[in-house]
């Protein structure tokens, strides 16, 4: 856990939260630096959601310390609403007024005055590309018109800290990289991110940060490069033309696992050329003919799946490493 | 700004905001306001005729529309109400009340704009339906303070109503429940003295009538328009009022504050 100064970012020290008899988060943990993006990354039904809506005072924790910019959630959250902008899962526009209402609704509430609501209303437009469509009503806006505008919605009073839950959620591809070069952008003006996603390419291409959330728990975290370089999970799929190939490899190499239908060997590999050197080598030297191959560096998939429990179900691929299974 | 002002400053945004509703919606706020116009045409000319008869005056139908001219403007309040409801109904169950809830504004400014935009709209109806009621022959013998007590009277009741219907489209699941939920109302405006008099009724259902809040404030309104004796049918047609304006008040507080706080996400 890195140390965040008490008086900017976000600082969460063990919250806890139940509905009933459920346990929806169970002492998280969590710190983002001022200026940076945390992604916080898990399955469906994590915990994701109930933790923003915990820090953005929407709903009381059962216990455990938050403060956001210096300001503490339980006992100043008008502080806190002041400084924060949300996004939430669902588009939290208004269907009935247009896009140019919408924005100048949240000027409105956040006190800025007429003109200046008006101008920040119409650079907003500018900048998230809604010009042409300001004076339509929402009814007629795109998934990603909608999103746009709702993020544009947030950013109405130029917030410090901003939450995004899954703000990428039903996009399709384009739209999704307009969103991230959004987001970017907010970070190197200095905003604090924390993002909810279950995507874990967003999380790579974003975060800062990521922190990996499993049934209310942490259970990884830090920047994409250690939690990859953590991680065992990289191989090499050795390709082959014929099965009796397949299987006379498969028995020299005890540790690798065959896919017959495929005729492929997926060989446990750190990814380092010393190492596949010696593996090609080998098979050279046992008259093992190998068609082609292809190598395989750890991804946040192989994070994600070493470290959620539900790997068993969604994994794609057979975790050849021992530990990816103990580790849970 | 002090916070008195910035609560004043979000309740008008957010009045703003429902009177625009009210304008982009415009299917549902005809058929409020149309309606109760439709119903009245209905009560004259066709039930009119015999319910007239039964007033035992000589022209029973222009009697009768002395007569329902009441009963027709506590339907205009129920059926706004049952708008209150809907748009209450439809804020809770979208995304954009978390939004405000999440920002720095006056808690209750969403549900003050709700009831403000709702009592205009009960104000509009009620000049459009008494208009229309003229047109078709209204009589009435009231100077302009009974009017004015009239109209004072309704608007009470109708605030009391709003109040009671943003309760129930806070507390409604799905904005149909919530479009349901004052139909209730309906039934106990038939069961008052809003369309016929209690004494024609069974005594059962009369004292019924005779002591549920539509009674008095129909008495009452029924009595300024003509210039009857009102009695004491204002009293207790005022605290009817106050008493579910209250309750209804706290209620819709209570609701409005603890929403969503054990929901599961």
């Amino acid at each position: 856990m890195t140390s965040v100064s008490a008086a900017t970012g976000i600082v969460a020290q063990d919250v806890c939260k139940s509905f009933g008899d459920h346990l929806v988060l169970d002492k998280v943990s969590l710190a983002v630096e001022e200026g940076t993006i945390l992604a916080l990354l898990g399955p469906n039904g994590a915990g994701k959601t109930t933790m923003v809506r915990i820090l953005s005072t929407l709903i009381p924790a059962d216990s455990g310390s938050m403060r956001i910019a210096g300001h503490d959630v339980v006992t100043d959250p008008d502080g806190v609403r002041a400084v924060i902008g949300v996004t939430g899962q669902f588009s939290a526009v208004d269907n009935l007024l247009t896009g140019a209402e919408n924005l100048q609704l949240m000027a409105d509430l956040r006190h800025l005055g007429r003109e200046a609501g008006r101008r920040r209303a119409a650079e907003l437009l500018e900048q998230f590309d809604l010009t042409d469509a300001a004076h339509k009503l929402l009814s007629t806006y795109s998934g990603g018109m909608r999103r746009r505008l709702d993020l544009a919605m947030t950013l109405v009073d130029q917030p410090r800290v901003i939450f995004l839950d899954e703000p990428t959620t039903g996009l399709d591809p384009r739209s999704r990289r307009t969103m991230w070069q959004i987001i970017r952008g907010l970070a190197a003006a200095g905003v604090t991110i924390l993002l909810t996603t279950q995507y874990l390419d967003e999380a790579d291409q974003l975060a800062d940060r990521i922190a990996v959330l499993d049934q209310g728990r942490i259970v990884a975290e830090g920047t994409p490069a250690e939690l990859k370089s953590r991680t065992p999970g990289g191989h090499v799929r050795l390709h082959f033309s014929r099965l009796d190939l397949l299987r006379s490899a498969a028995e020299f190499l005890p540790a690798a696992a065959p896919d017959q239908d495929q005729l492929v060997l997926q060989v446990p590999a750190d990814g380092t050329v010393d190492s596949l050197r010696e593996l090609l080598d080998e098979l050279h030297r046992a008259r093992i003919e190998v068609e082609r191959l292809s190598i395989h560096a750890p991804d946040l998939d192989d994070v994600f799946f070493a470290v959620t429990s539900s790997h068993v179900s969604a994994q794609p691929y057979q975790d050849p490493t021992p530990q990816g299974a103990a580790k849970r | 700004m002090t916070t008195l002002a910035y609560a004043l400053s979000d309740s008008r945004v957010m009045l703003r905001r429902n009177l625009k509703h009210q304008l982009r919606y415009p299917s549902m706020t005809v058929m409020l306001i149309g309606m109760p116009i439709v119903l009245l045409l209905l009560f004259v000319y066709v039930f009119g005729g015999q319910l007239g008869a039964g007033l035992g005056a000589h022209e029973g139908r222009s009697a009768y529309l002395d007569y329902v001219v009441p009963g027709l403007l506590l339907i205009t309040v129920i059926s706004v109400v049952q708008g209150t409801a809907i748009m209450v109904a439809m804020d809770m169950t979208g995304g954009i009340i978390d939004r405000f809830r999440t920002m720095a504004i006056a808690r209750g400014s969403v549900l003050t704009g709700h009831v403000l935009g709702s009592l205009m709209q009960t104000l509009a109806g009620i000049a459009i339906l008494i208009g229309v009621a003229f047109g078709l022959g209204f009589h009435s013998s009231a100077g302009p303070l009974h009017w004015f007590a009239a109209i004072g009277i309704l608007a009470l009741f109708a605030f009391a109503l709003i109040w009671l219907a943003v309760a129930l489209g806070l507390a409604a699941k799905s904005v149909e429940t919530a479009s349901n939920t004052p139909m209730v109302l309906f039934l106990l405006l038939f069961l008052s003295s809003g369309f016929v008099a209690t004494a024609t009724m069974p005594t059962v259902l009369r004292q019924f009538a005779e002591y549920q809040p539509f009674t008095p404030v129909a008495d009452t309104v029924r009595g300024l328009l003509s210039g009857g004796a009102i009695g004491d049918h204002a009293i207790a047609a005022i605290a009817w009022s106050t008493g579910i304006a209250i309750v209804a008040y706290l209620w819709a507080i209570r609701l409005y504050n603890r929403r969503r706080a054990a929901e599961p996400n």
